[in-house]
């Protein structure tokens, strides 16, 4: 009964939600709230892999993009008319428009998916900053590859991608995504990937199978991050390759890092902060990306295990304590 | 870590929101307020400090001439920095309209950021003049969208055609910048007219903004036998390209677009460049006395020389202002809607779409860029001229009409 | 025949400003493990700093070997300085937190130096003023050589003689091998871990500002944000001759310049960004700890 209940209540929840913000915030604080959900996605997706696993990836824009790309594409042949052939065949809008952005953000999560496991697989033997450059450097593969295809508009960007993410669809992914992660953190899935991260080889000397784990980790984030790359897709309607230059990447590990590796309420917590502190010092001016990097440096030095830690912030009222993300990082 | 944790970690993110909520909020005084966002920080932040400074000027003359007010308001321009990121830029045009209530934007330089701003300024019907964007895509966005600039097409077409009829050229080399939208387009339109005209591309190479390194692209394009090359970038990297290829003894004339223009250019280039043709908005000898009272004013203001981009940015700010005059003039009902206390008023809808229709009608406007037109598409339709670079001198030598 | 040769030294030459750059990652990377990506940031400061002392000297208006020896200096100084103070401020804190911490702080400090560097020097960009007359030398078969290239060759050469010299043949430069080894046992010896971390940090802040002079030389097209993508790809050369092996840096940077130049004259210049990272990536699925890097078996 509480199975079927509770994803039902959060539903309704969020489409309440997204159906009154609107009259309290105008499109701007809107939008920042969205871009909150899109980084609260890729923040716990890229948690997976580096909280989680203790496996370093600096390529999550690549798959952002890849994803980002592969759905607007999927939108723009296909859905849009596909969403307008079941409107006249009397579906709701939000409801054909809903079940066609959802495909595209699956089919662009899943493409990302595959990446992330041809990737993966490989380089996942690799340690450490080799594991870490590796990724890096299939990020920037992947940009430069769409800098370079014409018929999804190179340098140029793709425009008139149709305006599908709205509140209820990026929260009900950044729901998904920290639902995800807590049931896997609780899993004997979660314990394997906590057990290689706090230490390889006694994990694999207990008979983990590593590479399996490490892969299945990234995938996961690699999928997530896709799905991440489509909801911000269809929140711009607009795409262009340079904004997946390793600095995004960098930008969702300062979230991990900052909300404290292997804690998912703390990589909520950080990509609150951290999408809202740039707006607030907008103020600043000039000043501002140099206070910005200040802070950053001053909240490392002062708190270097991170706002949380490994531990997790559980709600008053909530019963269970997320044991296994306990442990030094 | 329980409750009061939760409620110290909620205290944090909500007082942030706060403080980003209210950072801009509009005061609610009368005056006009006008937005601009730019690159002022990031990989091009050049475009978007050259776009300030252009607006600064017109302020600033607005302040000398008028007190700083138009039809009696006082008129305040808030600039945000977008970082260079198509994404940014949508947030910042967002925060403008919603939390600064702008009567109109200024922006953006780069084609790919225009893109991502356009859309919310059509649909929240507030006209956007980006000075210097020149894809097509970007005005056929909706009739919001407006450009003081030629576009690509406009100006490939004319170096084709100067190249092809002018100097008599039948074998050409491209090396552009493959990262800008602007040299890509550029490079297109070149080649599409330049093999209509009967001529040659021999080579096609690239390089990217930032790039110190042109020696290989050079190289190869050497052992093509190019008669000329046409490098549609921005001066930032031409004068580097101008340097290495005469170093690697490529003797032929270099051609090029508006985004050579900058007084840097030869600073850096210096010999390398003379011979080099480039198409640009205006030529600097031209004794117009709007241009020369513009060029004379940077120099005192700023102290050093403007670029194409900051005269574009100063005729589209003068534009908007000369648009709000007017419909001050025309009908003071509607423009008393323009000020911020009519913020999210239904009066404020129907004044920023009388403005719009005044910048549309905008023809014959006397600019420093040169005479502008805006034509059915919301583009600048305005002559090119051809400047020679002659002794480390920009030299006038042809008028190309469109 | 005589293109390829040409496109060969144009790569040999920009390889060589990688390898000074990467020298600098792979000493800070062998003693703290911490991949500094800062660093590139440096390197343009080198740059900037060349230029202002270019300024004061009057290099440029009358220009002779001993003001461009001097402008060099002065460059490798400052930055040498300025090395240290990052070190000491920002990275010191942070030395025996997560890594990943360290990483987020070397971060910081790169977009401080970046966005320092916009408002300081401000965003559009310098010119490096000409301190040594460029000329032209024929090398036969078609192939041409700028006495500025050549000089860059011979500074980078110069310098990483230098460096492997101090490294092997100085007290310093076992310290530095014995701290690189492990720090614990390092400091057990009475080798004092603190001012070694700093004298590598110094070192390898003056080579990139060789580095970054060396470049605005040539190129001398300068601004804040220069040495974001050339730090990058200096790191991934660092890695290519495997990350803390110094003839690995200077051979992985030579690879990476001449591939480059190689793909972006026979290939396709738009995959020029990309050759770095695909060579990369197959190097080390052949040889996971890089070309000269050694396959540390991990102790239990």
């Amino acid at each position: 009964m509480k199975a079927i209940l509770v994803p039902l209540v959060t539903i309704a929840l969020l489409a309440a939600l997204a159906a009154v913000l609107p009259h309290f915030l105008n499109p701007y604080l809107l939008r920042i709230v969205l871009l909150i959900g899109i980084n609260i996605v890729l923040a716990v997706s890229l948690n997976l892999v580096n909280g989680f696993t203790g496996q370093f990836s600096i390529g999550h824009a690549g798959f952002m993009a890849l994803g980002g790309y592969t759905a607007a594409m999927v939108s723009l042949k296909l859905g849009q008319g596909a969403a307008a052939a079941l409107m006249v065949a009397g579906m709701p809008q939000p409801l054909a428009q809903g079940l066609m952005f959802l495909a595209a953000l699956v089919l662009g999560g899943i493409l990302s998916a595959i990446a992330g496991y041809l990737v993966g697989l490989p380089s996942l033997r690799l340690r450490g900053d080799y594991l870490a450059i590796v990724t890096l450097g299939f990020g920037e593969i992947i940009r430069v590859v769409i800098l370079n295809v014409d018929a999804i508009g190179g340098a140029r960007g793709l425009p008139g991608i149709p305006q599908w993410s709205n509140f209820f669809w990026v929260f009900l992914w950044a729901v998904i995504v920290v639902v995800v992660s807590r049931n896997l953190a609780h899993s004997t899935h979660g314990r394997a990937l906590f057990a290689i991260r706090d230490d390889e080889i006694a994990a694999e000397a207990l008979g983990v199978d590593t590479t399996r784990y490490k892969v299945l980790a990234f995938v996961m984030g690699a999928f997530f991050a896709g799905v991440a790359g489509g909801l911000s897709a269809h929140n711009d309607a607009y795409l262009n390759p340079s904004s997946f230059t390793f600095l995004r990447s960098i930008e969702v590990i300062a979230m991990v890092v900052l909300g404290g590796m292997g804690s998912i309420s703390g990589s909520v917590l950080a990509a609150i902060v951290l999408t809202l502190m740039p707006e607030a010092l907008r103020g600043l001016k000039d000043y501002r990306m140099v206070i910005y990097a200040l802070m950053l440096i001053v909240l490392m030095i002062t708190r270097p295990q991170g706002l949380l830690g490994t531990r997790e912030l559980s709600l008053p009222w909530g019963k269970r304590k997320p044991q296994g993300a306990r442990g030094p990082a | 870590m329980k409750l009061r944790t939760w409620l110290a970690a909620s205290a944090l993110a909500l007082s942030a929101f706060i403080a980003a909520g209210c950072g801009g909020a509009s005061s609610g005084k009368a005056e006009l307020v006008i937005g601009e966002y730019g690159s002022l920080t990031g990989n091009d932040a050049t475009f978007g400090q050259s776009t300030k400074l252009g607006v600064e000027l017109a302020l600033a003359e607005l302040a000398t001439a008028k007190g700083g007010k138009l039809g009696g308001l006082p008129v305040r321009v808030v600039v945000e920095d977008d970082q260079g990121k198509a994404e940014e830029a949508a947030t910042v045009v967002q925060k403008l309209i919603n939390q600064d209530q702008v009567i109109a934007v200024i922006g953006e330089v780069a084609s790919s950021r225009s893109l991502a701003a356009a859309p919310i300024c059509q649909s929240n019907g507030v006209p956007m003049v980006s000075p210097s964007s020149t894809n097509p895509k970007v005005t056929e966005t909706g009739d919001y969208i407006f450009r003081m600039c030629f576009i690509d097409p406009f100006q490939g077409t004319v170096m084709a055609k100067f190249a092809s009829t002018n100097l008599g050229l039948k074998k050409v080399a491209i090396l552009q910048d493959v990262k800008s939208d602007y040299s890509v387009g550029l490079s297109q339109y070149f080649k599409e007219a330049f093999t209509a005209a009967g001529g040659v591309i021999v080579a096609e190479q690239a390089y990217t903004a930032g790039d110190q390194d042109f020696s290989a692209q050079l190289t190869s394009i050497k052992g093509k036998n190019p008669e000329a090359i046409f490098i549609p970038g921005y001066y930032t990297e031409v004068g580097l390209i101008a340097r290495k290829a005469r170093q690697l003894g490529i003797t032929v004339p270099l051609l090029g677009g508006d985004g050579w223009e900058s007084e840097q250019l030869i600073e850096i280039g210096g010999d390398a460049l003379n011979g080099a043709y480039y198409s640009n908005h205006f030529a600097v000898d031209n004794p117009d006395p709007a241009l020369q009272g513009f060029l004379t004013k940077f120099r005192d203001k700023f102290k050093k020389d403007p670029d194409a981009i900051a005269g574009l940015a100063y005729d589209a700010a003068n534009v908007i202002f000369a648009a709000v005059e007017k419909l001050h003039a025309d009908d003071p009902t509607a423009f008393a809607g323009l000020s911020s206390a009519k913020a999210n008023s239904a009066e404020r809808k129907a004044a920023t779409a009388k403005l719009r229709a005044i910048i549309a009608a905008t023809n014959g406007y006397a600019g420093v860029t040169g005479t502008i037109t805006l034509d059915d598409k919301r583009n600048a339709t305005k002559p090119a001229v051809v400047l020679e670079i002659k002794g480390g001198k920009k030299v006038f030598n042809t008028q190309i009409a469109p | 025949m005589s293109e390829f040769l040409q496109q060969l030294v144009n790569g040999i030459t920009w390889g060589s400003v990688y390898a000074l750059i990467a020298l600098g990652y792979t000493m800070v990377y062998g003693i703290l493990r911490l991949i500094n990506f800062a660093h590139g940031d440096i390197y343009m400061l080198g740059a900037f700093m060349g230029l202002f002392a270019a300024r004061w000297f009057n290099a440029a208006g009358d220009p002779s070997p001993m003001k461009a020896v001097l402008v060099l200096l002065t460059s490798m100084l400052i930055c040498a300085l300025i090395g240290m103070l990052i070190e000491r401020l920002a990275y010191k804190p942070v030395r025996k937190s997560p890594r990943l911490s360290a990483l987020i702080t070397a971060i910081g400090v790169s977009l401080l130096i970046e966005n320092g560097g916009v408002l300081v020097f401000g965003a559009s960009p310098q010119f490096f003023p000409q301190i040594i007359p460029e000329k032209n030398i024929a090398l036969g078969m078609g192939v041409t050589l700028s006495n500025q290239q050549m000089i860059v060759l011979i500074v980078s050469v110069v310098l990483m003689f230098g460096l492997r010299m101090l490294v092997l043949h100085t007290r310093v430069g076992k310290a530095m091998q014995a701290v690189s080894h492990n720090h614990m046992a390092a400091a057990l010896m009475g080798i004092s871990v603190d001012r070694i971390v700093t004298f590598t940090f110094m070192i390898g802040s003056s080579l990139a500002a060789a580095a970054g002079v060396l470049v605005a030389l040539q190129s001398p097209k300068i601004e804040p944000y220069m040495g974001i993508m050339p730090g990058l790809k200096a790191f991934v050369a660092a890695v290519l001759g495997g990350i803390g092996n110094i003839p690995g840096a200077v051979v992985g940077g030579l690879v990476m310049g001449v591939a480059e130049v190689l793909v972006t004259g026979y290939i396709s210049p738009t995959y020029r960004d990309a050759i770095a990272f695909v060579l990369l990536i197959v190097i080390l699925l052949v040889r996971p700890a890089g070309i000269f890097g050694k396959a540390v078996t991990e102790k239990v």
